[in-house]
């Protein structure tokens, strides 16, 4: 399996230790977590499944056009595939650089593009018992 | 050597979920193109993908003009939903 790519829960200190850097002076963390709301019906988790391959692939790919947008960054991003529930992490994203703008402008960056280019879906699982597929930037 | 060229297609989540199926094997004819796979899914299957999904070639996004070869992986990509 890939690096960027885990079933196991995602360890967000372990992603802020991958970055840190002497050089760096402003660090940023997107957490994306699955979210519960009534609104929405009420879903106590997310399946995650991926082309593993090619998700792989365009996470690379997401994080090479960000390091050519922003020279000297470093990132260090984690996927969760399989089963997560609400309140968990299933995507953690950390970005180092010397100044913030370009923390905050990677860290945004890299989760968009995620979102539009990395081959892997959602299936809610909702209280009631049912299940449903997640549309494209559901969430 | 045959004229045609074999393609491994694999459908994913809510099309694989439609098929009852991650994998099908796909013949067809020489100089057929991405559109051309999509058609003889759909032929294959009744319909039960979509007539323009997302297309990936050897895990790159591919437009519908691009021709194929032999052994290729070709994957029908459900709207994504990541991140």
């Amino acid at each position: 399996m890939c690096p960027w790519l885990t079933h196991d829960p995602l360890d967000v200190t372990a992603l802020l230790a991958e970055v840190a850097s002497e050089g760096c002076g402003a660090t940023t963390v997107f957490l994306g977590t699955v979210r519960r709301s009534a609104d929405d019906g009420d879903v106590v988790g997310i399946e995650y499944s991926g082309y593993d391959a090619m998700a792989e692939a365009e996470l690379e790919g997401v994080l090479a056009d960000a390091r050519a947008r922003w020279p000297g960054v470093r990132i260090a991003m984690r996927h969760r595939l399989g089963y997560v529930a609400t309140g968990e992490v299933s995507v953690a994203i950390a970005v180092a650089a010397p100044h913030r703008s370009a923390a905050f402008d990677a860290c945004r960056f890299v989760i968009d593009q995620t979102k539009e280019r990395v081959p892997v879906w959602k299936k809610e699982r909702l209280a009631a018992g049912t299940e449903r597929w997640v549309g494209p930037h559901g969430g | 050597m045959g004229d045609g060229v074999n393609v491994k297609v694999l459908v994913f989540a809510s099309y694989a979920e439609a098929l009852g199926r991650g994998e099908l094997n796909v013949e067809l004819p020489a100089g057929a193109t991405v559109a051309d796979c999509v058609a003889e899914v759909r032929r294959q299957t009744g319909g039960r993908v979509p007539p323009a999904p997302l297309v990936a070639v050897n895990r790159v996004y591919a437009r519908p003009e691009q021709p194929l070869a032999e052994g290729d992986e070709v994957a029908l990509i459900p709207p994504v939903a990541g991140g």
